[in-house]
């Protein structure tokens, strides 16, 4: 998603729609053909959609991940839909159709599995750490969460009942620093794209989203992110409905081929 | 008498598609209604978290409406009694944020009223003044998008009332201006005072360009609107509560509506 226009709510939602539809579309006709006598396993051939609704964070690597994917199962189809974890999370209560969830943090998911949504429950496949998002060469001169609090540097948060918010919470307790954000992005994405833009001047975002950033932004480590790590839970929905599709996406991400997608975009092993 | 006989020349082509509308219209409402908390209804419409993006919406809606009124009257003047080279092209122009998906008008005010836009990156530098994440900046979506509304409505008043009532003011010795302001302005009001509730209306329901051009602050940035698509994702029963005081506010607006418009035909 690199050089495109925010990840915007509405967009996400027509994109989910659009998934839906697509579901919808790729259910209907085959409906007949699902395996009955199968177990929901990765041993035979995968075929048909894989929708898989993850966070915002994980856009880079399960979009290399997804075709990947798609190559080794001709015939199955990945189709995603990132956005905040939260707002996943609640959209899959409500009953949102789709096959895999991946979220960025425990307690997200832990909304859809308390909802009975995760039959096989949810494995932790990658970790992840916070840095701080500053405009190409930083420019302000930040080299720490104390610097967030200067006067004169705007800050965005991701808010706090995403899982990133939650995260710059916790890093920015544990070095005491008060930071009064200008704005509580929706997802991590977001806040990154404000910066990005150069409408504020800093913010707390993932290693992986730097990374994935490229040249556009520089990241900077500080030691407080490692009271603050992610752990990226994954699990098959109980509602999926392409459940072999489903495991065989999980299997995937956690295989050696999915791990070193993972490595390469930033993230840590489990 | 007649009231049956009518009701009876319905066709079924025509009444059950009609049906099927209002029942897709309403339905909607209903759920929203069913689902609403009532018992703990009082508690959580007096939560500072509710009352202070109820608050900061009926600011910044009314205020953009000040800003739409002070601005798009004349504008819809100038597009119905002057005629000048372009004007379609004006009216096409002035029309498209009503059919500019919002979010997109959110990253356009971005390009130029942002930080580094063609405009914003003056202001900045010239006076420190920077509209994204303000209050301010939440007016400037909000007029954006609710300002067509405003300058059609009024623009279809004045080209319906009469134009000779200006022409006698101005051989009785009035200037423009006078004109405009003891003859123009009486005779539509009804029209401009129903483009003023449409427009307040509008501004009070946008998100799209409000999220993506204001981001997103409690109480300073997070109106209504943002408040309920934030509150769905963590706790569904607030957004529950805050939708139905978004849906109070507009049956009493379309009730003001009504009124208004009955009252003077």
């Amino acid at each position: 998603m690199s050089g495109s226009p925010p990840r915007l709510a509405v967009v996400r939602k027509i994109r989910i729609g659009l998934v839906a539809a697509l579901v919808v579309l790729a259910v209907v006709p085959t409906g007949c053909a699902a395996r009955p006598n199968r177990p929901a396993a990765s041993t035979g051939p995968v075929t048909g959609t894989v929708t898989v609704l993850a966070a915002a964070s994980l856009t880079g690597a399960f979009t290399r991940i997804g075709k990947d994917f798609e190559a080794a199962h001709p015939g199955a189809r990945v189709t995603f839909s990132f956005g905040g974890s939260s707002g996943l999370a609640q959209q899959i209560t409500q009953g949102a159709p789709a096959d895999v969830f991946a979220a960025a943090s425990t307690t997200t998911m832990k909304q859809v599995s308390d909802a009975g949504l995760t039959p096989t429950g949810p494995v932790v496949f990658a970790r992840n750490q916070l840095v701080i998002a500053v405009a190409k060469g930083d420019p302000k001169g930040v080299r720490g969460l104390a610097d967030l609090a200067r006067p004169g540097i705007t800050v965005a948060l991701c808010a706090p009942a995403v899982p990133c918010g939650d995260a710059a919470r916790r890093a920015l307790s544990a070095a005491g620093v008060r930071v009064v954000p200008v704005t509580q992005e929706e997802d991590v994405k977001a806040a990154l794209t404000k910066v990005r833009l150069g409408e504020v001047d800093a913010a707390l975002v993932y290693r992986t989203d730097v990374r994935d950033a490229g040249d556009a932004v520089t990241g900077v480590e500080f030691p407080e992110s490692a009271q603050a790590v992610n752990d990226y839970p994954i699990a098959v929905l109980a509602d999926a409905p392409n459940p072999a599709g489903a495991s065989a996406f999980v299997d995937y991400v956690r295989s050696p081929a999915g791990q070193a997608v993972l490595s390469a975009a930033g993230f840590q092993p489990p | 008498m007649t009231r049956p006989a009518v009701r009876s020349q319905v066709p079924l082509a025509l009444g059950v598609p009609a049906l099927l509308g209002l029942a897709f219209l309403v339905l909607p409402v209903v759920g929203l209604l069913v689902r609403a908390p009532w018992r703990t209804l009082p508690a959580r419409l007096t939560e500072p978290a509710v009352v202070a993006a109820l608050r900061l919406s009926l600011l910044t809606a009314t205020l953009a409406t000040l800003i739409c009124l002070v601005l798009g009257v004349p504008l819809a003047w100038l597009l119905a009694r002057v005629s000048f080279p372009g004007r379609r092209l004006v009216r096409a122009a002035v029309a498209l944020p009503l059919v500019l998906p919002p979010v997109v008008g959110g990253v356009a005010l971005l390009f130029a009223l942002g930080r580094r836009g063609i405009v914003g990156g003056f202001l900045e530098r010239a006076f420190g003044v920077s509209l994204p994440f303000t209050t301010a900046g939440v007016v400037v979506a909000e007029a954006f998008v609710a300002m067509p509304f405003l300058v059609i409505a009024v623009e279809g008043a004045l080209r319906g009332s009469d134009v000779r009532f200006e022409e006698v003011a101005g051989t009785l010795g009035a200037s423009k201006w006078t004109t405009f302001r003891r003859v123009t302005l009486p005779m539509v009001a009804p029209g401009v005072l129903a483009g003023t509730v449409l427009c307040w209306a509008r501004a009070i329901g946008e998100f799209g360009a409000t999220i993506t051009f204001a981001g997103n602050f409690p109480g300073r940035t997070q109106t209504m609107p943002l408040a309920v698509y934030l509150a769905l994702q963590t706790d569904p029963a607030a957004a529950v509560v805050l939708s139905v005081l978004l849906l109070v506010v507009s049956v009493l607006v379309l009730a003001s509506l009504r009124e208004r418009w009955t009252g003077v035909r």
